[in-house]
């Protein structure tokens, strides 16, 4: 408290000080409003928020039994961005698959225009419950996809539903959306430097 | 700046002229200033929600583009926000913290004067976007990605606006919470603070919180637009929703900026007409406090329908409505002070009782909002638009206008005219219903917000709504009026303590006050 009297030099000292600790306050805020992108991100792939898939590998997806029991409906779904010329499709509209199984679908993509674009897949898993019991094993959307112009490239992901799903779920739909990827970008971004997963 | 400079006691020590204005590191030169801009930009601000009402008056397109229209949305909320309703409560603060804890000014005088004097050219750049191709910035005030990367060349001037403003409100916190720990009067302690000075200390630690995450946000957008890199570009791996996420850590603790310091407005005035001292003075302090913490948490009640999970939509509820606990305890108090008191009812008065009532009403409709299923149906339609003119024309900017005339006859030493004070008020009260409450139903029923256009079964009442606008624009003429008067040594002289139940130190410096006031500390009863 400011009850002992100061002299003027001592008061604008104090001032300055504590000036300085709250602006190092507001800049600190700054780099917390940054690291809210990667705290964001560790968040929704540990969670499944926002559809975030998870990814796991070969051996240890082929260790969880099968639920014969059950019958899960996945759908699949295929997007590109407003921009980007190129036919996008999946083989079948839908398959009926065992918790536990390994599934392979197939998507297909056709470049359109007169370049070669590479495309970069950004998947996602609607309800988002279930997102977290969505594991790709193998996923075109893992790299980014080079197309030459007319080229037609048939894409396969392989995917297990995790027999955790929660019971109430009987559907799931798994859509991709293909972004352009003008050259160099992603390692530019400054956020992450492998592909999406 | 004309000349209808504040009369002064040593007007022969100091420069005169725009240089006075230019260089003063005084706080109540400084307030004026704020209070200046503040309501210069809350007319220009004004005048783009008549265009925006204009076209509303009618379903159809008839008087301008609805590219234009969104233009007009987008800066109304801008500049309503940064250029009218942030500033005015900073010039308030300048005005009143060194005067009511007994300091002879602010503690960083020139500090003070950069942060007021960024403000011009902030705005200067915003608003200058209007007359460029392209056209002002039309992807809303969120400025949501990837929308909002289809601005033209408006756009890397709109990201340094908010920079500068960002920067402004983030010194002028700095100023406040250094004068208020160092610089009060020896004996005034922290129980003895009025509650507008406590309320704008904790709203100065939420800019200093929340203002530098807008302004790593809006950097991420033009990093994103002009420099290749993809924190919200799903092709580059980033995601546009994170966008939201981190706006609306900024956005939430925004609107309590914007509402804490009303709060203490109206802590001031209540007691002062209702001729008793505050009811639950401490439990005021802790239930802003609270709510300055709980506004870190709730942050995801603005995107209930971008796909939250369960858990999500349950926890971002539960945190909102909790608000309303201590929200309660200040309207609570508010009425508890006013029971058994005897009370009258004078302007600044007026606008404090209407802001208590109105504010209560946008703060329901809050609820309402806050309540995860429901907002499902009235997300981005007119209902969040009433809610937050509730408690934004009628709470903030209700409080502010209470404030102005409960101390604008201490600020120029003279009365206004209470016949056009409570015209003003009685005017602008009705008029604001009229304008605002028909929104809820327009939301209720489905229109959308921020649409140039609409259905013919919403045109009762967006018509009705645009007549409250016209009146409510034009009461305001009434207040400039009032205010220019006062300030050109027009009226009644006012007394030291200006109202008979005012209390506290600003009330026992002479009217106007001296240009340096409490050079020597005064006692603090
Ligand atoms: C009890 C207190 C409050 C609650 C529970 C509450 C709740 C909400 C909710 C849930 C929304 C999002 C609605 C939607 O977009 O669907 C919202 C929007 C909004 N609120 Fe509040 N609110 C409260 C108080 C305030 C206050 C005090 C202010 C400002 C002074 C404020 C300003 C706003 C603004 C500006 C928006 C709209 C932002 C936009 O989308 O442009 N609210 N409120
Ligand atoms: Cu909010």
């Amino acid at each position: 408290m400011n009850t002992v009297p100061q002299s003027v030099a001592d008061l604008a000292a104090d001032n300055r000080r504590l000036a300085w600790q709250l602006a190092l306050g507001a800049l600190l805020m700054v780099g917390f409003g940054y690291l809210l992108v990667p705290i964001y991100r560790v968040f929704c792939e540990y969670t499944g928020f926002n559809g975030t898939t998870a990814r796991i590998d070969l051996g240890r997806a082929a260790t969880q039994g099968i639920d014969r029991s059950r019958w899960v409906t996945v759908e699949f779904a295929a997007n590109t961005s407003a921009d980007l010329p190129w036919d996008f499709r999946p083989e079948v509209a839908s398959l009926r698959v065992h918790p536990g199984e390994m599934v392979v679908a197939q998507y297909e993509a056709r470049n359109r225009s007169r370049r070669e674009i590479i495309g970069q897949a950004v998947p996602s898993v609607t309800p988002g419950q279930a997102a977290a019991h969505f594991r790709k094993i193998e996923c075109f959307c893992f790299s980014r996809q080079p197309l030459a112009p007319g080229q037609t490239l048939k894409l396969p992901v392989q995917f297990q539903v995790d027999t955790g799903l929660p019971p109430g779920i009987a559907t799931l739909t798994l859509s991709y959306t293909f972004f352009e990827l003008p050259g160099g970008r992603i390692t530019a971004a400054g956020i992450r430097h492998e592909v999406p997963s | 700046m004309t000349e209808i400079a504040l009369p002064q006691h040593h007007e022969h020590e100091h420069p005169s002229g725009i240089t006075r204005w230019l260089f003063t590191t005084n706080h109540k030169d400084i307030g004026t200033l704020y209070l200046l801009f503040a309501v210069s930009m809350l007319f220009i601000g004004g005048s783009f929600a008549m265009v925006v009402r204009l076209e509303l008056f009618q379903p159809g397109l008839q008087f301008v583009s609805p590219h234009f229209f969104n233009q007009m949305t987008t800066m109304h909320a801008l500049v309503m926000i940064f250029g009218a309703v942030m500033p005015a409560f900073v010039g308030l603060a300048n005005w009143m913290i060194p005067m009511m804890i007994g300091a002879p000014d602010m503690a960083l005088p020139r500090l003070n004067n950069w942060s007021f004097w960024l403000l011009p050219f902030a705005f200067t750049l915003l608003l200058s976007t209007l007359f460029m191709p392209g056209g002002a910035p039309s992807g809303g005030w969120t400025m949501y990605p990837p929308l909002v990367l289809q601005t033209g060349m408006a756009f890397p001037f709109l990201i340094f606006a908010v920079h500068l403003m960002g920067i402004s409100s983030v010194m002028g916190a700095i100023n406040v919470i250094t004068t208020v720990f160092n610089m009060r009067a020896p004996g005034m302690t922290y129980h003895k603070l009025p509650l507008f000075v406590w309320t704008w200390v904790v709203t100065a630690f939420l800019l200093i919180a929340a203002m530098p995450v807008l302004a790593g946000a809006v950097t991420m957008l033009l990093t994103d637009k002009y420099f290749g890199t993809s924190f919200f570009n799903a092709a580059g791996g980033g995601d546009p929703v994170m966008f939201q996420h981190v706006f609306w850590f900024f956005g939430h603790p925004e609107v309590y900026i914007m509402i804490l310091p009303a709060f203490g407005i109206v802590s001031q005035i209540v007691p002062t007409f209702a001729r008793k001292p505050l009811f639950g003075y401490t439990s005021m302090i802790y239930a802003v406090a609270s709510i300055a913490f709980l506004s870190f948490i709730v942050w995801a009640h603005h995107m209930f329908t971008v796909g939250m999970p369960l858990a999500g939509e349950l926890f971002f509820m539960y945190s909102t409505v909790l608000i309303a606990v201590p929200t309660g305890v200040k309207v609570f108090n508010w009425v508890a002070t006013m029971w058994r008191g005897s009370m009258s009812f004078e302007t600044p008065m007026l606008w404090a009782l209407c802001f208590i009532i109105l504010f209560s009403i946008g703060g329901f409709s809050g609820l309402m909002l806050g309540l995860a299923p429901a907002d499902f149906q009235y997300q981005d339609t007119y209902f969040v638009v009433a809610h937050f003119h509730y408690v934004l024309v009628t709470g903030a900017v209700f409080a502010i206008i209470a404030g102005v005339y409960f101390w604008l006859p201490k600020w120029t030493g003279r009365m206004y005219d209470e016949r056009l004070g409570k015209l003003h008020f009685w005017l602008s009260t009705i008029s604001v219903n009229l304008l605002f409450f028909p929104q809820h139903f327009l939301g209720l029923a489905g229109m959308p917000r921020r649409i140039p256009d609409y259905a013919v079964q919403y045109a009762e009442w967006n018509m009705l709504s645009s007549i409250g606008a016209f009146l409510f624009g034009a009461s305001q003429l009434i207040f400039v009026y009032v205010v220019v008067r006062a300030m050109s040594g027009h009226g009644e002289k006012a007394t030291d303590q200006v109202w008979e139940g005012a209390r506290g130190l600003e009330w026992t410096l002479s009217s106007p006050p001296p240009y340096h006031s409490f050079n020597e500390p005064p006692k603090v009863p």
